[in-house]
């Protein structure tokens, strides 16, 4: 029965959060469950006001062999983080 | 809390940075926990043990899936509607035994009365499974016939005399809404799912309904505290109304009603319960009762 319930990702914002975060699968039948079971899941602790449920094999992801060409040559780019400019002093968490 | 733009919420300092589970609240806090003059002490002390065992006594029942549910997702649910319905139980038992005022408390309640003192309906405590009693489809038609009826129940109490009573049912209708969308939504896919789903459907639906009728006869406590407890019998028709939507969308028949097996007059609110009540309590109690006192 296990292997017959698609996989299910689920996304979840906290109270304080303003985005979406991914905090883990689970597995259901169909996506009403997979929102419940998320609930049940992912939730019971109070860490969210709202959920989000993908299927996982609607995610496109990256392959690990592509990870030097996609992300090493960003590795020596310095320039292209906002260190080059001076920081108002009344501007918090910057 | 709400904010106007991101920034705000950046700078906001209340909590740990964007911290999961913050918030917590403590359940009835502030609530008035004076016996309203009008009340008679000892039928308050009666049905807040009907209500509390019925909580306590399906908690119990549906704990027993920890571990034995067909999916681990649904193992979690199940041990998390028993947790909410153990939350219920032991507010209203610690209700019980403050109005009592003889010094015991939630757990002297739970783990030391025997079984005739029990208050619950036979539908908390019949087996439905894991094990030879019942299985999935049967403790889903109990969940969902218990939490259809509790639902009507917890919405009218929260107009109760007693404050306390008012502020459990606020607090527990919204865990109990969630109870009968759970199993409304298992009960349409098993129901119209597979042959063999909707046969352990039906085959459920037969097994639970000797035990329905019972939700709906007044007892002569709940009687007597008009305006502090809610007359069983006006909860019928929105009961049936539920289950019959439901039941539609799975592919299903809503039985007539059976006359409830009275011994004597009397069931689970006098205290009089089926054969299976001995053996839960004995299993819930054991532990209790062989280390008094033990904690966590």
């Amino acid at each position: 029965m296990s292997t017959s319930w698609p996989l299910w990702e689920v996304f979840v914002r906290g109270k304080r959060g303003l985005n979406h975060v991914h905090v883990g699968s689970l597995h259901a039948p169909d996506a009403e469950m997979a929102v419940r079971n998320a609930r049940d899941v992912y939730t019971r602790r109070n860490e969210g006001v709202s959920i989000w449920v993908v299927p996982a094999e609607a995610i496109t992801a990256s392959s690990p062999d592509e990870k030097d060409p996609f992300f090493e040559p960003s590795g020596d780019k310095v320039y292209r983080h906002p260190t080059f400019y001076a920081i108002p002093e009344d501007v918090p968490h910057l | 809390m709400s904010f106007d733009n991101a920034y705000e919420a950046l700078i906001d300092q209340e909590d740990a940075h964007w911290a999961f589970g913050t918030g917590f609240s403590a359940p009835l806090e502030g609530v008035d926990r004076e016996v309203p003059t009008s009340v008679d002490a000892k039928d308050l002390v009666a049905y807040c043990l009907m209500l509390g065992d019925d909580s306590l006594i399906l908690s119990q029942r549906l704990a027993a899936w920890c571990s034995r549910a067909p999916e681990l997702e649904e193992d979690i649910a199940l041990a998390n509607i028993a947790l909410d319905l153990l939350g219920q139980a032991r507010l209203l038992l610690t209700r019980a035994g403050e109005v009592e005022g003889e010094g015991r408390d939630e757990d002297a309640l739970a783990y030391l009365r025997d079984e005739r003192e029990f208050r619950n309906v036979h539908l908390a405590e019949i087996d439905c499974g894991p094990g030879p009693g019942g299985d999935f489809a049967t403790t889903i038609v109990r969940l969902l016939v218990f939490s259809s009826w509790k639902v009507a129940q917890f919405s009218r109490l929260r107009g109760s005399a007693d404050p306390v009573l008012a502020a459990v049912a606020a607090k527990g209708l919204k865990e109990l809404a969630y109870h009968r969308d759970h199993a409304a939504q298992w009960a349409v896919r098993l129901g119209d799912g597979t042959e063999e789903s909707h046969r352990r459907m039906v085959a459920a639906v037969d097994r639970v309904w000797p035990f329905v009728d019972e939700l709906f006869h007044a007892n002569a406590v709940e009687s007597r505290l008009a305006g502090v407890a809610v007359d069983p019998s006006e909860l019928r028709s929105e009961v049936d109304g539920v289950l019959d939507a439901v039941f539609e969308a799975a592919g299903l028949t809503r039985p007539g009603p059976i006359p409830t097996a009275f011994v004597a007059g009397q069931a689970g609110r006098d205290g009089v319960h089926t054969e299976a009540m001995g053996f839960l309590v004995a299993e819930m109690q054991h532990l209790h009762r062989s280390l008094p006192g033990a904690v966590w």
